[in-house]
């Protein structure tokens, strides 16, 4: 029995998994949910592998791989089934997905072992990855757009998973409306593709748009609007300048949530249906230019809104912010691979780093502020140095794995060329190295912060104590991905091939920078420089918070309404909030509400109802009790009967006839 | 002006004036007989159209039996004169002008149709009331044995009606 | 000979003015007076038909209005004696329990 046959298993485990759990779990013993729930996941992580070594032995004829199960609508022309597909993004995408969505169930049963709701987590936990692994394994925009919808859905019931508080129960809300402004883009972005080609289905879509000529730059052509509305869902979900607001609140939610939804695997959603689309985008000059000067910018907006943040799961937020940033610079500059490169180490050092701030925040009793953490590093060191593995590759420092996927990133920005001049190219390596300094620096403070330094809470009412085993073995096997998981592309270093750009090669089938021979130096050069960035902010780091503690504070007092912008978050919640959303409610309950629905829609109910008791009121009359009034109504209703006979003979015509 | 026309007037006039004596007189017994003056002139008139048959019925039925029967019942009665209330005021009000309008309406349709109502057609012959016989026993005897059978309903109705009370 | 329609006009005005006093009257039995008013009004226009068209049937239908009436007017007046035995008085507006 080929698995490739049966690639619906997949994601049908975890949706049993999930409805298990929700209807029978909650009479059941937490051993129990965990088996179903853990269980099912694994199983359908071995099913990925096992579809995955099917695919290595498929002739490459029939990549990619596409099953269709049945048809879902059919209207017209169009027809969209629930079609499956593999190919080599495919690939990366569902191992990453499943791999580390074990990984982190096993973590939660740990976490979340002493709270409520704990078959419901899971539950929740369990359609995510069922969403999740339709939205990768889709083979045409509609399926994938189902899944795309259901991850959001998953967020939603995942954030405000502690929903008798307020701010969780917000926080959900506000990322599913977000989100839906995105996706408003994403469906009209499909629509006008469907008009543009007639299906929705990837392979023969893609196959209708690769002989087309490319928009020029500039011009609005139709690719270039397509792209650029995929791009405005792709910022809603993979929160991206300007709707990147949710992200930060999403942190109400449990950890393990943030880890898998909000670091690893739904936030890169967006990046990964760019690269999907890669033949349209690279119809769309402009559009790229676009996805690439905002993925810059955000990476840069979001790296400077964590330097001063005291959080530890929000400064983790703003981090995964900025790194997606880096992702889209990467697609944006044509480097897809390279995207999908930092995709994948991203998902292990940030979902590592998540973990592992869980296991301090449980170890530290809830605390979340790191204001009031210091000197855990001799307490509780297996979380420390797992941490300090994720800090180091997300950093970017070699050998770990985000020296490899940042650099390669870094150096196709450099040699991008668009406008017919390198000066955009030039710009946008420049603000991502500063950008990769100022990463560099707000997590080792994170570190230094947390674990070094004096105490300052107060050791007898907090007992710091190491997580068990079911949290820290998915701690270890990540902080393992996260060294040798850019290893992959090592070789090309010194002169040999980088095995996962030849793995993505058929998808992508575009040369990318690294291909170039003679390039080797300048890729020594500025891995060099990447390097000395990284360094530069771990020793500025290493001064304020270790050399000199109050330091931090003294220049934060200098330059006060610099730190205060930065800590408010440029007040951009407070703008959107007075720019959008008071407006929308005040139209909402004034005209929606007051004087469409009661005035108009009530109105025009109430309006017949009291009409028909006008009528009735009227002709009630005609019933009087009273016998002559009778007589005379009889005698009108002759006359109307006798006028009805007789009417013919009254019109003109008939007079003029008988003149 | 011919002698029939002149009949007609004069017998039209007590028809008419007859009419608005049953409206204006104050005591019942003044309209039945006032009525009873219409009738013996629209005899008359039937008369004048020939019908003689039905002219006789007119007066022997109409005049003599269902007139009879009013005046009984207005003796029976004790009416006496009319009281004057007025609680319709619907009828006050619109009485007139719809009773003006009808008029109206029935005259000018009839003054329309004077081409399609042939008149002056009368031949001056009688109808033979052995013509009218064959029609009614041989055309229109279902709806003559019909009538019997309402009359025999009528006098059981009027005799029910009128029984006194307290009798089984 | 007299024009069908002068006898069609003074149909019309008896039947008018029948219905004058079937609305203006108070009393029972001058209210059926008039109803027998406009049967009289109508059978006056049967015959008249009859004689221009010259076929019988209009005075065999007034003999059948005739004695149609003729059953009308002895119920009628039955029931007549009854309301009146109820309210001893011949006011028509005295029939009013249907008055809210």
């Amino acid at each position: 029995m080929s698995i490739l046959n049966y690639l619906w298993i997949i994601p049908a485990l975890p949706l049993l998994g999930s409805a298990i759990n929700g209807l029978f779990g909650k009479k059941w013993p937490n051993k129990i949910v965990n088996t179903v729930a853990v269980g099912s996941t694994g199983l359908s992580f071995l099913a990925a592998l096992e579809a995955v070594r099917e695919f290595t032995r498929l002739a490459p004829e029939n990549i990619p791989w596409v099953q269709q199960y049945f048809t879902w609508i059919i209207a017209g022309n169009f027809r969209a089934g629930f079609d499956l597909q593999i190919d080599h993004l495919t690939v990366v995408m569902l191992l990453v997905v499943t791999g580390v969505g074990w990984l982190i169930h096993i973590y939660s049963t740990g976490y979340m072992a002493h709270e409520g709701g704990y078959y419901r987590f899971f539950s929740y936990l369990n359609l995510f990855m069922f969403f999740m692994l339709i939205l990768v394994l889709a083979a045409n925009y509609v399926l994938l757009f189902v899944g795309w919808e259901g991850v959001g859905l998953s967020s939603y019931l995942l954030i405000g998973f502690y929903f008798l508080r307020k701010s969780a129960a917000d926080a959900g809300k506000k990322a599913f409306i977000v989100n839906r402004i995105g996706d408003f883009g994403f469906m009209l972005g499909m629509f006008l593709l469907f008009k543009a080609f007639g299906t929705l289905d990837f392979v023969p879509l893609f196959a209708k748009a690769a002989p087309l000529p490319a928009d020029a730059l500039g011009h609005l052509g139709m690719f270039t609007v397509a792209c650029l509305l995929l791009f405005m869902g792709a910022c809603g979900k993979s929160a991206q300048l300007p709707l990147y607001v949710w992200l930060p609140d999403a942190m109400e939610g449990p950890t393990p949530v943030s880890a898998l939804i909000h670091a690893a695997t739904m936030v890169t959603a967006g990046v990964y249906v760019v690269a999907r689309s890669h033949i349209l985008f690279t119809h769309a000059p402009t559009a790229m230019f676009v996805v690439a000067v905002v993925g810059c910018a955000t990476a840069f907006f979001a790296a400077t809104i964590g330097l001063v943040q005291t959080d530890i799961k929000r400064v983790l937020a703003y981090s995964t912010v900025s790194q997606l940033g880096y992702m889209f610079l990467a697609c944006g500059v044509g480097a897809f691979s390279a995207g999908i490169f930092h995709l994948m180490t991203h998902a292990f050092f940030k979902a590592l780093l998540f973990l592992a701030a869980g296991s301090v925040i449980h170890a530290m009793g809830g605390e979340q502020d790191m204001q009031r953490m210091g000197g855990l590093g001799k307490k509780i060191r297996w979380t420390y140095l797992t941490m300090l593995t994720a800090t180091l590759a997300i950093a970017g420092f070699p050998p770990f794995a985000g020296f490899f996927s940042k650099d390669t990133i870094l150096f196709n920005a450099f040699k991008y060329k668009t406008f017919e001049s390198d000066t955009a190219g030039l710009i946008l390596y420049a603000v991502g190295l500063l950008t990769a300094l100022l990463t560099s620096f707000y997590m080792f403070r994170l570190i230094f912060l947390t674990f070094k330094g004096k105490p300052r809470y107060d050791e007898k009412k907090v007992h710091v104590h190491e997580s068990p085993w079911s949290m820290l073995g998915p701690l270890v096997m990540l902080a393992l991905l996260s060294t040798i998981g850019g290893w992959l592309v090592l070789p090309a270093y010194f002169g040999g091939e980088d095995y996962f750009f030849r793995f993505l090669a058929p998808v992508f089938n575009a040369p990318e920078a690294t291909a170039e021979p003679g390039g080797r130096s300048l890729e020594w050069i500025l891995a060099g420089v990447a390097v000395l960035a990284a360094t530069t902010g771990l020793a500025i780091a290493f001064s304020l918070y270790l050399r000199r503690p109050g330091k931090s504070d003294q220049l934060a007092r200098s330059m006060r309404g610099l730190y205060n912008t930065l800590l408010n978050k440029y007040y951009v919640d407070e703008i959107y909030a007075a720019l959008i959303v008071k407006p929308l409610l005040w139209i909402s309950h004034n005209v929606l509400w007051q004087t469409v629905d009661v005035r108009a829609i009530d109105g025009t109910v109430n309006g017949l109802a009291d009409g028909a008791l006008g009528i009735g009121d009227g002709v009630r009359h005609t019933q009087s009790g009273n016998t002559r009034s009778y007589a005379v109504w009889v005698v009108i209703g002759a006359l109307v009967i006798i006028a009805i006979i007789f009417w013919p003979s009254f019109r003109p015509t008939t007079i003029g006839v008988v003149r | 002006m011919n002698a029939p026309l002149i009949i007609f007037f004069v017998l039209a006039a007590m028809c008419v004036i007859g009419a608005i004596s049953l409206i204006l007189q104050r005591h019942p017994i003044h309209s039945a007989l006032s009525l009873i003056v219409v009738m013996v002139a629209l005899a008359g008139l039937y008369l004048l159209m020939g019908a003689e048959f039905v002219a006789a019925v007119q007066i022997i039925v109409y005049g003599g039996a269902i007139m009879v029967l009013f005046v009984f019942v207005i003796m029976l009665l004790n009416a006496g004169l009319e009281e004057r209330t007025n609680f319709s005021k619907l009828a006050g009000f619109a009485g007139v002008p719809l009773a003006v309008a009808l008029t109206g309406l029935l005259a000018a349709a009839v003054a329309r149709s004077q081409d399609t109502v042939q008149a002056a057609t009368q031949t001056g012959a009688t109808a033979p009331t052995k013509a009218l016989a064959n029609l009614l026993f041989q055309d229109f005897v279902y709806p003559f044995e019909l009538t019997s059978f309402l009359i025999l309903v009528a006098i059981l109705g009027a005799i029910v009606l009128a029984a006194p009370r307290g009798e089984s | 000979m007299v024009p069908t329609h002068y006898y069609l006009i003074l149909s019309a005005i008896l039947f008018g003015l029948g219905v004058v006093a079937f609305v203006f009257k108070r009393n029972i039995i001058t209210i059926f007076m008039s109803i027998e008013l406009m049967l009289n009004a109508v059978n006056l226009a049967f015959v008249a038909f009859s004689q221009a068209l010259n076929k019988l049937d209009g005075q065999v239908f007034v003999l059948f209005v005739i004695v149609v009436a003729a059953a009308e007017a002895a119920v009628g007046l039955g029931i007549i004696i009854m309301t009146v035995r109820n309210r001893q008085t011949l006011n028509v507006e005295s029939v009013n329990l249907l008055k809210l």
